[in-house]
C-alpha cells in the first residue's frame, strides 16, 4: 500500500513522484522500463523563453529538472540576453545519458520512493468512483488512494511516418492502449493531439568544417542556483539551412505525408510546425535555419532542430542531403509524427485533479501540453496535490500573479487547449513580476510551508533570505541629489533626498555607481533587487490589477450552476462555461468569449440565487 | 395562435386565435425569425396587428396567458442581442443613443454606431495594435527564431507604428462627442456692449429671453436658448458685451464667461462694426445690425444686414446659419464616440505614446498590453489569444 502512485517516468512523472516523496508520501513510480526514467524523447534541450521560467520555478520547490539540466549540460545559451531579465530565457543542451542518470540518482536518494516496472493496465476504482490503485499488465495490483497519470504520448499513442503506421508512444516502445480504452469508457472528455520529431543524424557523416558554429556562453550561469560549477566539457552547435532544393523535395513528397493526406486528425502545435507545414504555409521564404545539436558527449547522434517531419523515409533522406554540410549525411533514426490521447484539461481543477474520479491527478501531455518544462511544472503541481490528498495536508494552489506555473494551470483548466500548449512569456499578464531570476523569492515561502524543500535546499534558502535582508539596508540608504551632482551625474536639482531604491529609477544613475562596494556581476540576489527597483512603478500599477483579479477570484461560483438557466448567455457561452465549470467569477472572466455583460449576468444570477 | 408557423423571414397573412378560447382575435401579418440568425439571436416572432387599442389589448392578454411569456422590459431586446453576441457594446450604445437622439447629427451618428460603425473603426485600430504587439511579443518570445529577426528587422518599426496609430486616435478625438452632437450647434452672439445682441436673440427666438435696454452692460451673464429649426438644433447664447475696460466686477465676470462661450462656439454671430479680435476655430458671421436705421442703410460687402426691430434680413441670416449647420452634420461614414469611448481612446493614445518612447522592449510590451485591454473595454470583447494568432500567422516560428 502506497500513498501515491505515479504512472510514467518522464519529466512530469519524475517531478510528481519526487515532490510527493519530499512531502512525506510513500510513492510508487510505475514505468515500462526503469532504465528509461528521465528520458528526453525529443529535443535534447531544457529551458528557453518562457520555459526557462518554469524550470526556475520548479527548482524553487526543490524540483529535479534544473539540477539535472546542469548536471547534463554540454551547451549553455541565455536567450534575449540584451533584453530585460523578465524575458531572458536560460536554455541548455543536455547529454541525454547524463540527464537520465542525474534524474535517476536524485530519485534513488529520496526515501519512500519505489520504482515499479510494468504496464499500468487500468485504474482500480471503488464503487463510488474514487481511486484505489493501479492494476498492472500482469494482473497484480498496486494500491494507493491517489494516482498521478503522466503518460505523455503513450496514451493511445500512434506513430506516423509516410505510409507507415505503428502503435507506440516513442519509436520502438509500447503504447498504453488499454489504459486509454478504460479512460474513454469512463466517459471522460478525450480528444487527440499530435506532435512530431525530426530524424536523428550520424554526426560522423556531417561536414562540420563548412558550417557556422554557435559556441556555448562563456560566462558562468546555471539553471539552478544550487549549481556552482560547469561539470561537463562544453561543445558547440552548428547551423545549416534549408534551400529551394530541400523545399522541392518536400513538396514532391507532400502527398505522402500523413499530415496532408488527412490521416492525422489531431491538431499539432503552431509554434513547433513540421518542416512540411513550414514549406506549405510560408512558401515565400527561401530557407529555414536548422540547428545541428549534438545529443551527448559519447554518442554520434545529432538532433537537427527545425525539421520535425513525418514524410516517408526516402523523402527524409533526400531532404537532409540537400542541405549544406549534410550532403553525405546518414540518418540513424527517421523522424515521425505521433498522435496521442489527451483529456480536455477543462475537466480538471486547479490542483490538476479530476473531480470526476476523486484521487486522480493528471500532468503533462495527457493535459494537452507540450514540452519538458511544461510537463515538469504540472508534475510538480499534480504530485504535491496527490500527496496532499493522500496525507490530508495543504494543497499547492498558485495563481496567475505568483508564477508561470499558476498561469499555465489556470490557462489549462479555464481555457482548455486547441493545440499542444506551450508556455510563452506573452501568456503572463504580470510578466514584470514573474522573472526567471526572482522565482525563488516568489515561491520559496510557500514551498517551505508545504514541506517541499529538502535539507540542502532549505540551507540555501536561508542564505538567500539572509542576503536579501542585508541588501534591504543597502537599498534604504538615503542620498541627497547634490551628492550625485558633484559626482557629475545629471539628476534633478530638487533637493529631494531619495533612497538607493528610488534613485535606481533615474536612467542617469548607473547601478555601478550606487553599489560601488558590491560586486553586482557575481551577486544574483543584488541583480534581482536592482531590477525590482527599476520596475517598481510598473509593479505598483500591476498590483492594482492583481488585487482586482484576486477580488474576482474570491467570488465563488457553485460548481453545479446550470448555465442554461441564466438569462442572456449565448449558446456558445453556455457550452464553454459548462465545459470549464469555473470555480470563481475571476475564472469565468478569463474564459475566451465571455464578455463583461455576460459576467454581470452571471454575478446577478448568483447573487439573486443567494 | 396563428396555427401554422409561417416560412422564416417572410411576411404571411394569418388569422390569430386566442389559444385558450379559440376565439378569432385579429387578422395580422406574422413574421417568424428563427434563432440564431435573428436580431437577438433567439427565436423571434413579430405580429403586425390592426391598430385598435382593444385588438392590441386582447392579443397581449392572450399572449400573457401562454406559459413562459411575459412583456419585455425596457431595452431587453437590445440587452439580449448584446448578451448573445449579436451586437457589441458600441452597437448597443448606438441603439441607446438613437432612442435619445435629439438632433439630426446625433441621429446619424447613432445609426452609424448601431450598425457597427464604431466597432469596425475600433477593430481596424485594434488590428493595427495587435500587429504592433505581435511584433514586439515575437521579438520577446521568439527572438531566437531566424524568421522573426528577418521580418522585424531592426526591431524599431514598432515605434513608428505606435506613433502613427496614436496620431490617428488623436484625429478621431478631435471630432465632437456624441453628447456634443445631441446638444445642438452652439451659436454665440458676441460684440461690444450695446451692439444689439440681446435684441437679436429675442428676434431670432421670437421670445423675450433677454432684457433689452439702452444701457451698455445690461446683459451680465450668458443667456442660453435652445432652438430647433428644420431638423437642426441650436443653442443660441447671448453674452455680455466685450467691453475693453470695466470697473464693475460683475460685468467683468460676465465678460470672462462670454470668452468661455466663444471658445466652445461652433459659430459666432458678431455684431460689432469693427471686425472682431477673437481667436477661435468657429465660423464667424459678421452682422450689420440695426439695418433699419436710415444712417445705416449701406451694408458693407462682407456683412449680413439684420434688423431686430423689423425682422428684415432674419431669414437670410438663418439660411447662412443652416448652411453652416449642414457642415456640422456628420457624413454618413463619420464616426463619433461617446464620452465613455473617448475616455478609453484617450488613455489608449497615451499608452501608445508611452510605448513609442520606451527603451526597454519589455516595458513597450507592458504599455501595449494595457492598450489592448483598453481596446477590449471599448467593444466589450477580450483576448490574448488574438495576439498570439497574429504572431503565428505572420512568422514561421518553431524548430
Amino acid at each position: 500500500m502506497f500513498d501515491v502512485i505515479v504512472v510514467g517516468g518522464g519529466h512530469a512523472g519524475t517531478e510528481a513522484a519526487a515532490v510527493a516523496a519530499r512531502r512525506g508520501a510513500s510513492v510508487a513510480l510505475i514505468t515500462f522500463d526503469a532504465a528509461k526514467v528521465g528520458a528526453m524523447s525529443c529535443n535534447p534541450a531544457i529551458g528557453g523563453l518562457g520555459k526557462g521560467h518554469l524550470v526556475r520555478e520548479v527548482d524553487a520547490f526543490d524540483g529535479l529538472i534544473a539540477r539535472a539540466a546542469d548536471a547534463a549540460a554540454i551547451h549553455y545559451r541565455m536567450l534575449n540576453r540584451s533584453k530585460g531579465s523578465a524575458v531572458q530565457g536560460p536554455r541548455i543542451q543536455a547529454d541525454r545519458t547524463l540527464y537520465a542518470s542525474a534524474i535517476q540518482q536524485m530519485l534513488d536518494r529520496l526515501p519512500g520512493l519505489t520504482i515499479v516496472e510494468g504496464e499500468a493496465d487500468s485504474l482500480i476504482l471503488k464503487d463510488d468512483g474514487s481511486i484505489a490503485g493501479i492494476r498492472l499488465g500482469d494482473g497484480s495490483a498496486v494500491r494507493a488512494p491517489a494516482v498521478v497519470l503522466a503518460t505523455g504520448t503513450f496514451l493511445g499513442g500512434r506513430l506516423f511516418r509516410g505510409e507507415d503506421r505503428e502503435t507506440g508512444g516513442r519509436v520502438g516502445e509500447r503504447a498504453a492502449s488499454r489504459l486509454a480504452e478504460q479512460l474513454r469508457s469512463l466517459d471522460l472528455p478525450m480528444a487527440r493531439l499530435k506532435t512530431g520529431t525530426p530524424p536523428r543524424l550520424d554526426g560522423r557523416t556531417i561536414d562540420w568544417a563548412v558550417l557556422s558554429e554557435q559556441p556555448s556562453d562563456s560566462d558562468f550561469w546555471a539553471m539552478s542556483p544550487m549549481t556552482t560549477i560547469r561539470r561537463n566539457p562544453q561543445i558547440f552547435c552548428a547551423i545549416t539551412r534549408t534551400n529551394p532544393g530541400t523545399h522541392d523535395a518536400i513538396r514532391r513528397g507532400l502527398d505522402r505525408s500523413p499530415l496532408f493526406s488527412g490521416d492525422i486528425g489531431g491538431q499539432g502545435p503552431r509554434y513547433c510546425p513540421s518542416i512540411e507545414d513550414k514549406i506549405h504555409r510560408f512558401g515565400d521564404r527561401d530557407g529555414h535555419q536548422v540547428f545541428l545539436e549534438p545529443e551527448g558527449l559519447d554518442t554520434h547522434l545529432v538532433y537537427p532542430n527545425g525539421i520535425s517531419t513525418s514524410l516517408p523515409v526516402d523523402v527524409q533522406h533526400e531532404m537532409v542531403r540537400s542541405m549544406k554540410g549534410l550532403e553525405h549525411c546518414a540518418i540513424i533514426t527517421s523522424g515521425y509524427a505521433v498522435e496521442y490521447d489527451y483529456i480536455d484539461p477543462r475537466s480538471l481543477d486547479h490542483r490538476l485533479a479530476l473531480p470526476q474520479l476523486p484521487g486522480l491527478y493528471c500532468a503533462g501531455q495527457i493535459n494537452g501540453t507540450t514540452g519538458y518544462e511544461e510537463a515538469a511544472g504540472q508534475g510538480l503541481i499534480a504530485g504535491a496535490n496527490a500527496a496532499a490528498f493522500a496525507l490530508d495536508i495543504e494543497p499547492l494552489l498558485l495563481d496567475r500573479a505568483t508564477s508561470y506555473l499558476g498561469v499555465m494551470v489556470d490557462d489549462l483548466v479555464v481555457q482548455g487547449v486547441t493545440e499542444p500548449y506551450r508556455m510563452l512569456t506573452a501568456r503572463a499578464e504580470y510578466r514584470l513580476r514573474l522573472r526567471a531570476n526572482n522565482a525563488h523569492h516568489r515561491l520559496s515561502d510557500i514551498a517551505e510551508r508545504l514541506g517541499c524543500l529538502g535539507q540542502e535546499r532549505q540551507q540555501w534558502v536561508n542564505l538567500y533570505r539572509r542576503e536579501r535582508a542585508r541588501l534591504d539596508s543597502v537599498f534604504d540608504r538615503k542620498i541627497a541629489p547634490n551628492t550625485l551632482r558633484v559626482e557629475g551625474l545629471s539628476v534633478p536639482e530638487d533637493g529631494i533626498v531619495r533612497s538607493v531604491a528610488e534613485w535606481l529609477r533615474f536612467p542617469a544613475v548607473p547601478a555601478e555607481f550606487l553599489f560601488s562596494d558590491e560586486n553586482i556581476a557575481s551577486n544574483p540576489v543584488l541583480q534581482e533587487r536592482i531590477e525590482d527597483a527599476r520596475y517598481a512603478p510598473y509593479l505598483e500599477r500591476q498590483a492594482q490589477e492583481v488585487s482586482q483579479m484576486q477580488a474576482n477570484d474570491a467570488i465563488s461560483l457553485n460548481g453545479g450552476l446550470d448555465y442554461r438557466t441564466i438569462p442572456g448567455l449565448s449558446a456558445e457561452m453556455v457550452e464553454r462555461l459548462s465545459a470549464t465549470r469555473p470555480a470563481t467569477l475571476g475564472q469565468a472572466s478569463r474564459i475566451r468569449g465571455i464578455t463583461p455583460a455576460a459576467l454581470s449576468a452571471i454575478l446577478l444570477y448568483v447573487k439573486r440565487a443567494g | 395562435m396563428a396555427r401554422a408557423l409561417p416560412q422564416p423571414r417572410r411576411a404571411s397573412l394569418r388569422r390569430l386565435y386566442d389559444p385558450q378560447s379559440g376565439e378569432e382575435l385579429d387578422q395580422a401579418l406574422v413574421l417568424w425569425f428563427p434563432g440564431p440568425a435573428s436580431a437577438t439571436g433567439e427565436d423571434l416572432a413579430e405580429l403586425h396587428l390592426h391598430g385598435g387599442r382593444a385588438v392590441v389589448a386582447a392579443i397581449e392578454t392572450a399572449l400573457g396567458n401562454v406559459k413562459g411569456l411575459r412583456p419585455a422590459t425596457a431595452g431587453e431586446f437590445t440587452q439580449r442581442a448584446l448578451m448573445n453576441g449579436r451586437i457589441d457594446l458600441t452597437q448597443a450604445e448606438g441603439l441607446g443613443e438613437l432612442l435619445s437622439a435629439e438632433t439630426e447629427a446625433a441621429r446619424r451618428a447613432a445609426v452609424h454606431a448601431s450598425e457597427g460603425g464604431i466597432r469596425k473603426k475600433v477593430e481596424q485600430w485594434n488590428d493595427r495594435l495587435l500587429n504592433v504587439s505581435a511584433s514586439v511579443e515575437a521579438e520577446l518570445d521568439h527572438s531566437d527564431e531566424e524568421d522573426v529577426a528577418a521580418v522585424i528587422g531592426s526591431g524599431l518599426s514598432y515605434r513608428r507604428d505606435c506613433i502613427a496609430l496614436a496620431e490617428e486616435l488623436e484625429r478621431a478625438l478631435a471630432s465632437p462627442s456624441v453628447e456634443r452632437l445631441n446638444e445642438g450647434i452652439r451659436i454665440v452672439l458676441a460684440g461690444p456692449p450695446n451692439s444689439g445682441k440681446s435684441s437679436l436673440i429675442n428676434a431670432m427666438t421670437g421670445r423675450d429671453v433677454a432684457i433689452v435696454s439702452a444701457i451698455a452692460g445690461t446683459t451680465r451673464d450668458r443667456i442660453e436658448m435652445a432652438v430647433t429649426r428644420r431638423g437642426y438644433s441650436y443653442i443660441l447664447t447671448d453674452t455680455a458685451g466685450l467691453a475693453t475696460k470695466t470697473d464693475d466686477p460683475i460685468e467683468a465676470i460676465g465678460i470672462e464667461r462670454a470668452r468661455q462661450a466663444l471658445d466652445a462656439a461652433d459659430a459666432i454671430l458678431w455684431l460689432g462694426d469693427e471686425n472682431p479680435d477673437i481667436a477661435s476655430d468657429a465660423s464667424i458671421i459678421l452682422i450689420h445690425a440695426r439695418c433699419d436705421e436710415p444712417e445705416r442703410d449701406a451694408t458693407p460687402d462682407d456683412r449680413t444686414p439684420v434688423s431686430s426691430k423689423t425682422g428684415a434680413g432674419l431669414s437670410v441670416l438663418w439660411e447662412k446659419i443652416e448652411e453652416l449647420a449642414s457642415r456640422h452634420i456628420p457624413a454618413e461614414s463619420a464616426v463619433f464616440f461617446n464620452e465613455r469611448q473617448r475616455r478609453l481612446i484617450t488613455e489608449w493614445k497615451n499608452r501608445l505614446e508611452a510605448a513609442a518612447q520606451e527603451e526597454d522592449l519589455l516595458l513597450v510590451g507592458e504599455q501595449l498590453r494595457l492598450a489592448r485591454s483598453l481596446c477590449d473595454q471599448i467593444t466589450g470583447r477580450a483576448g490574448v489569444e488574438a495576439m498570439l494568432g497574429d504572431i503565428f500567422a505572420r512568422f514561421c516560428i518553431g524548430k
